[in-house]
């Protein structure tokens, strides 16, 4: 017998054998994934979901913070946070050069984690507010148009989430989030973000933050919902977003935001 | 016809590696792109259904209602009606999978009570905020208050 092989015949085999191959395992992927989306209780297509913040509601007591980071098992460190709080500090203007810009002076100590020690004195004409920060879950999001590997995405009904298994750790939507709401997760070295509870809104509960706010600054709304009170909110009260002129579709909605917030 | 074919052996050859190419390319793809990947947009559709099975935390008030009725009574038409049971007793859906064995350790008023009612100038004017040394000698406030329905103070 020859056991000599031509190169011919070689390449034939090896071809077809990796083709039959290939095409053998995505057969067999098809059989093992089954119907593809497995929520059965939850529609996507039904469900639009928004978020409001009053600001005139909020007393900066971190119970948002805190609880954000139990539910969703976020680094207890400073610097990660899915929200946070900011104090912004209007100092009086100065009568002798009134048009000089007046800067707000902001601090975030913790991210609010463990509350605001007072800083300031009554009584000076000053001005100060808190602000929770969170995700604005834009409409026309710039950290998914960023991404290179359709990781990040804004899903069906709204929420701008990200694919764990997917991400790069490319920190690329990191820097075009304009509202500084991403972080790497140092201990996966991919992002983080809010997902606004999603595991939470899917099965009919609200969010941890909204659940643990004490004054109810915070409200999850669903806009494809015609009953949800956030329709209502949103015809009678002063209404802004954070960075309008970015034209993100932001939908988180703030009532009472100072024009000093950036 | 013969003679148009006499010297293009090599260009069929040549088209023939370019198919495979091009099937060896659509195999990869269907290979090594995910079942579910453009079920709904540019990423893998089953990244939802993930994203949704981390488990909760914080059972919500709705969950606590179920067994302890008798505070809600007490608090529903009180100052702190709108606060949540958590805001206060923590994450407890452990408790609620498990009431028995996993008992919540009663908050200490406090501490707790001034997350939010210590003094700050940045709080909105119309919260109540106190300062414990003048309000109460720096008594614990649960003496005159009902933390669920601090007010009216306790006879």
């Amino acid at each position: 017998m020859d056991m000599e092989i031509g190169r011919r015949e070689f390449l034939e085999k090896t071809g077809k054998y990796v083709m039959l191959f290939g095409a053998a395992t995505k057969a067999w992927d098809f059989i093992l994934a089954g119907t593809p989306e497995a929520a059965p209780d939850y529609d996507v297509t039904r469900h639009w979901w928004a978020f409001y913040i009053d600001i005139e509601k909020c007393i900066g007591c971190g119970n948002c913070v805190r609880a954000c980071k139990a539910e969703n098992n976020v680094i207890r460190e400073p610097f990660y946070f899915r929200t946070w709080v900011e104090r912004y500090h209007i100092a009086p203007p100065d009568l002798a050069n009134l048009h000089d810009e007046r800067l707000p002076t902001v601090d975030s100590p913790n991210g609010g984690y463990d509350g605001f020690p007072e800083r300031y004195r009554d009584g000076d004409g000053s001005k100060s507010f808190f602000v929770p920060k969170m995700c604005n879950h834009c409409t026309d999001s710039p950290c998914t148009q960023v991404c290179p590997v359709g990781a990040t995405f804004d899903s069906p009904d709204g929420v701008v989430l990200v694919d764990k298994t997917y991400c790069l750790g490319c920190r690329y939507c990191v820097q075009a989030c304009p509202y500084g709401c991403r972080y790497i997760d140092p201990r996966v070295q991919t992002v983080d973000k809010c997902t606004l509870c999603y595991h939470r809104i899917t099965k009919g509960l609200t969010t941890a933050c909204c659940e643990t706010c004490p004054t109810g600054a915070r409200l999850l709304g669903d806009l494809k919902d015609p009953k949800d009170p956030l329709h209502e909110l949103l015809r009678t009260q002063k209404v802004q977003v954070l960075k309008p002129y970015l034209a993100t579709g932001a939908k988180l909605v703030y009532h009472g935001l100072d024009g000093a917030v950036r | 016809m013969r003679d148009l074919f006499r010297d293009a052996e090599h260009l069929f050859r040549l088209a023939g590696v370019f198919l495979a190419l091009i099937v060896v390319f659509l195999v990869a793809r269907a290979v090594l792109t995910p079942a579910t990947f453009g079920v709904y947009g540019h990423y893998r559709g089953a990244a939802l259904a993930e994203i949704r099975t981390r488990d909760i935390v914080f059972a919500g008030r709705a969950a606590c209602l179920d067994c302890h009725d008798e505070i809600n009574v007490v608090k529903k038409t009180a100052k702190h009606a709108g606060i949540g049971c958590e805001a206060c007793h923590g994450p407890l859906e452990a408790h609620v999978a498990d009431p028995s064995t996993v008992v919540p350790e009663k908050p200490d008023a406090k501490k707790l009570c001034l997350v939010c009612h210590s003094e700050n100038l940045a709080k909105p004017r119309n919260f109540p905020q106190i300062n414990p040394k003048e309000h109460a000698d720096d008594d614990n406030c649960i003496k005159c208050h009902d933390p669920h329905a601090p007010l009216p103070v306790k006879g």
